[in-house]
């Protein structure tokens, strides 16, 4: 049976080719604008660590003063970390691994004479970090807490940041011109850049940046080289601005904890040094307000898809809806103007049932249809969405499971366009419709 | 033109009149607020910037030594100079829209600290000597910064400079001193103290803020003795020379500054590129828009098509008993007219509510009350435009067709 609907809705779609391609353009044109926004947004909320983010989590202390106002366009400044707690969480060492880290931009001075000083992005960070994250490594190593101690001068390199300076030979034991200092290269990573680049700072491009070098924390802060995220201090003037200080939020800091219980007692932890803090008077709020993010929670906290995307994408399913209005209307038209046709087959015996079923294929058939158009239409909109000058646009892709949903969504929209009108039409009277044709 | 036949031809049709009225409301409703954001945004790109925009070329030095600023600055200085075309000079730490803000909060009493809930955060310009004259800056109140005060003013690593006077803009001075003279009145941040010596007409700061307009005005000006926060040379020229001036300077700029990296750009790209995602999201707007209302007009095409065809008959016995050409086709006119009345008031609801939702997820304003009977208008337009075919097509059946069966 269903052969011959299939058949059935084919030869009722040809006869009226206007009508269907005005139906199939409508559902495309729907899905398409839909789908584009949906990608967009499944790419902007997928997880960066996928297998590891579970288990990375970021304490969140608040040690701002009762008093503090937070800037209108600022991030808030407890979601970085000052210096000193920084440390004391670092030595606490409660976790089963943790580093600080700060966003830096440097100037390269290669010592290739073709090549102009460039600037690159990279990260300050503590040992741990290649560890926790699961870098990997081309060449050579990462350092370890006793550079950190030394405040050693050394570098991890990007794979592409390697080439660039020592073409296809080693770098490893060279050293390096950043800034105004030299580092000795002791270990080059692969490229490495999860989108989002969910540790850095809540002022940085997420989707778009990428560490190009690394350089240990102590060292960096010793030679006050500059930082590029956001810091925010509410000491008197000067004070304010001392890396070092107590009373200025830069740094970010992410722990692995592995079981359960091992969150829970880290998140008495943070109680616990906050109160402890509280009673030096050094904090001023509450010690419950110290808290312990999961991966996700924290993209979440820090709202990093833009919110003209969630726009766009509630205005593409308006526009959806308005197309399927619109074909449930045009189907409509469509069914009730075979009425005599469908008269005949229910004269002939068949059951309101296999109407339903006959027409309930015709609109599955142009919601085929349109979904084919619809992924076209998807393709072209993510083509333009990549050409949009936004941090995101790289991303804009494409992935099987969207591609299989795209072609889902149009034909359960045009199914679903197709209830009404199918009802509409099964419930024709034969007699009353035979007689007056 | 009678319309009571035609509520009861419409109740005899209820699902196809419900299925028009609801695809109005919809398209009504998106329209109303898509093209408010689109007027929204226009409004942001264009926002008023009282430098010399098109006169100004930017060129960034990076990775210069800090402690030799107070010789080198000059010297760069007098070599952008020196290029043809180029009619003044100057440095700054940053420029309006391009991202690198300066930000203290100030109060108005002279205990003041930063971190007090009642100051106001300000973005603060540091110029170097003649860079205010370099910006085209409009004075409107008060002097300019003369030789005095960029010599005696140092930074030295400090988040404050160590003079003791600004220039504000006048949205600055409206906000924190509202009818009284800003010239004289005094920014504290302990033990730091500004005198205001001078109003320039409004400059955005290096971030706009696309909720407040009186926000993105919030900046101010601070002399500077030749120091590396001062990075950014401002030259102005004629617009048509700027091309080549931004690559001259860069040339000089790196011939004299081996170590360091010189880019530089017109202002105008400056301004367009922070605005370039905000353009695009206009444009697309629009298209969804456009795209929209075509597929509402072809929805009601259709429909009405198949009206027509289901009442060829009814249609051939009203022209049998004497309505013109002229009647049918006001009929279906006037039938369009209602159904998107209809639609259109549900929609202006609908839209307000959307409106309404916008306003407290998203940063969005309240909509003006003349979008909504502006979009019912085009709608209406709209529907006309639609029905058109259709009921000429209508008119057209001759009276013949009452006398023949199909």
């Amino acid at each position: 049976m269903f052969g011959y609907y299939l058949d059935l809705a084919w030869h009722s779609l040809k006869r009226s080719p206007v009508l269907t391609a005005l139906m199939v353009l409508a559902i495309g044109l729907g899905i398409g604008a839909s789908m584009t926004m949906m990608t967009v947004l499944h790419v902007l909320t997928d997880d960066p660590m996928p297998g590891r983010s579970s288990q990375l989590f970021t304490p969140h202390l608040d040690p701002l003063p009762l008093n503090y106002k937070q800037g209108d366009d600022s991030p808030d400044a407890a979601d970085n970390v000052t210096w000193p707690d920084a440390m004391a969480l670092l030595k606490a060492h409660r976790a089963e691994r943790q580093a600080a880290m700060a966003g830096g931009t440097l100037l390269v001075r290669p010592a290739r004479a073709d090549l102009r000083p460039f600037n690159v992005d990279g990260r300050f960070a503590t040992a741990d970090f290649f560890a926790m994250f699961g870098l990997t490594f081309e060449y050579g190593e990462a350092w370890s807490a006793v550079n950190d101690a030394a405040r050693a001068h050394v570098v991890v390199l990007s794979d592409t940041l390697h080439r660039k300076l020592f073409g296809n030979g080693s770098g490893i034991g060279q050293d390096v011109r950043l800034g105004d200092h030299d580092f000795r290269v002791i270990g080059v990573s692969a490229d490495w850049q999860p989108k989002p680049l969910f540790y850095a700072d809540p002022g940085a491009q997420h989707y778009s940046d990428a560490d190009q070098f690394f350089i240990p924390l102590s060292a960096a802060v010793d030679l006050k080289l500059s930082t590029n995220g956001n810091q925010s201090g509410w000491g008197k003037n000067n004070d304010s601005t001392s890396l070092t200080g107590a009373t200025m939020t830069w740094l970010q800091f992410w722990v692995q904890l592995d079981s359960p219980a091992q969150v829970q007692a880290y998140r008495q932890f943070l109680v616990d040094y906050s109160a402890q803090q509280k009673a030096l008077g050094r904090f001023e709020r509450p010690s419950t307000d110290a808290k312990l993010y999961t991966l996700m929670d924290w993209l979440n906290h820090e709202n990093l898809v833009p919110n003209d995307v969630r726009l766009q994408l509630w205005l593409a399913l308006g526009f959806l809806f308005v197309c399927m209005v619109n074909i449930v209307a045009l189907l409509l038209a469509k069914f009730l103007r075979r009425s005599s046709e469908i008269s005949v087959r229910r004269a002939l015996g068949a059951r309101r049932r296999d109407i339903f079923l006959q027409l309930g294929i015709e609109s599955a058939l142009i919601g085929v249809a349109g979904g084919m158009l619809g992924i076209v239409i998807a393709q072209i909109g993510l083509w333009s969405v990549r050409h949009r000058p936004d941090d995101y646009a790289q991303l804009a892709q494409m992935d099987i499971p969207m591609l299989l949903g795209t072609l889902a969504l149009a034909i359960v929209a045009s199914v679903v366009a197709g209830l009404l009108p199918a009802w509409r039409a099964c419930r024709v009277q034969p007699a009353l419709q035979l007689k007056t044709s | 033109m009678e319309i009571r036949p035609i509520f009861a031809s419409l109740r005899k049709h209820r699902i196809p009149a419900i299925l028009i009225v609801l695809e109005i409301a919809l398209a009504c409703a998106v329209l109303c607020n898509a093209v408010f954001m689109i007027s929204k945004r226009v409004g942001d790109i264009g926002m008023a910037n009282a430098i010399d925009e098109s006169g100004l070329s930017v060129v960034n030095l990076d990775g210069t030594d800090p402690k030799l600023a107070a010789s080198d600055i000059p010297r760069d200085l007098a070599a952008l100079r020196g290029i043809a075309g180029v009619q003044a000079v100057g440095v700054t730490n940053s420029l309006p829209l391009s991202g690198n803000n300066w930000g203290w909060s100030f109060g108005l009493k002279s205990d003041s600290l930063v971190s007090d809930k009642s100051a106001t955060n300000l973005s603060m310009y540091f110029l170097g000597a003649g860079t205010d004259q370099a910006l085209g800056l409009q004075l409107k109140q008060g002097r300019f910064f003369n030789a005095g005060d960029y010599a005696n003013s140092t930074m030295g690593g400090a988040a404050l400079p160590d003079t003791h006077v600004v220039i504000v803009n006048e949205s600055v001075a409206a906000q924190l001193w509202p009818g009284k003279p800003a010239l004289g009145q005094v920014l504290y941040s302990n033990p730091s103290y500004y005198t205001v010596i001078g109003v320039v007409g409004n400059v955005v700061r290096p971030y706009a803020n696309i909720r407040s307009t009186q926000r993105s005005y919030a900046a101010t000006f601070f002399p500077l003795r030749a120091e590396s926060t001062l990075s950014s040379y401002v030259l102005r020229s004629a617009p048509q020379d700027r091309a080549r001036i931004v690559r001259e300077a860069e040339q000089k700029l790196g011939e004299i500054n081996p170590g360091a990296v010189a880019k530089g750009q017109a202002y105008s790209d400056i301004r367009d590129k922070y605005f370039a995602d905000m353009r695009s999201m206009a444009w697309m707007l629009v298209l969804v828009c456009v795209v929209m209302l075509a597929v509402t007009a072809f929805g009601i095409v259709g429909l009405t098509s198949f009206w027509v065809a289901q009442r060829r008959r009814q249609i051939g016995i009203r022209r049998a008993v004497g309505a013109t050409r002229g009647d049918i086709l006001s009929y279906f006119r006037t039938e369009n007219f209602l159904l998107t009345g209809m639609g259109v008031v549900l929609g202006m609801a609908l839209a307000f509510g959307i409106n309404v939702y916008l306003m407290q997820h998203y940063e969005m304003d309240r909509m003006p009350w003349y979008y909504l009977p502006g979009s019912a208008v085009a709608l209406w337009l709209l529907g006309q435009l639609a029905v058109l075919g259709p009921a000429l097509r209508a008119a057209a059946v001759p009276p013949v067709v009452a006398t023949r069966s199909v």
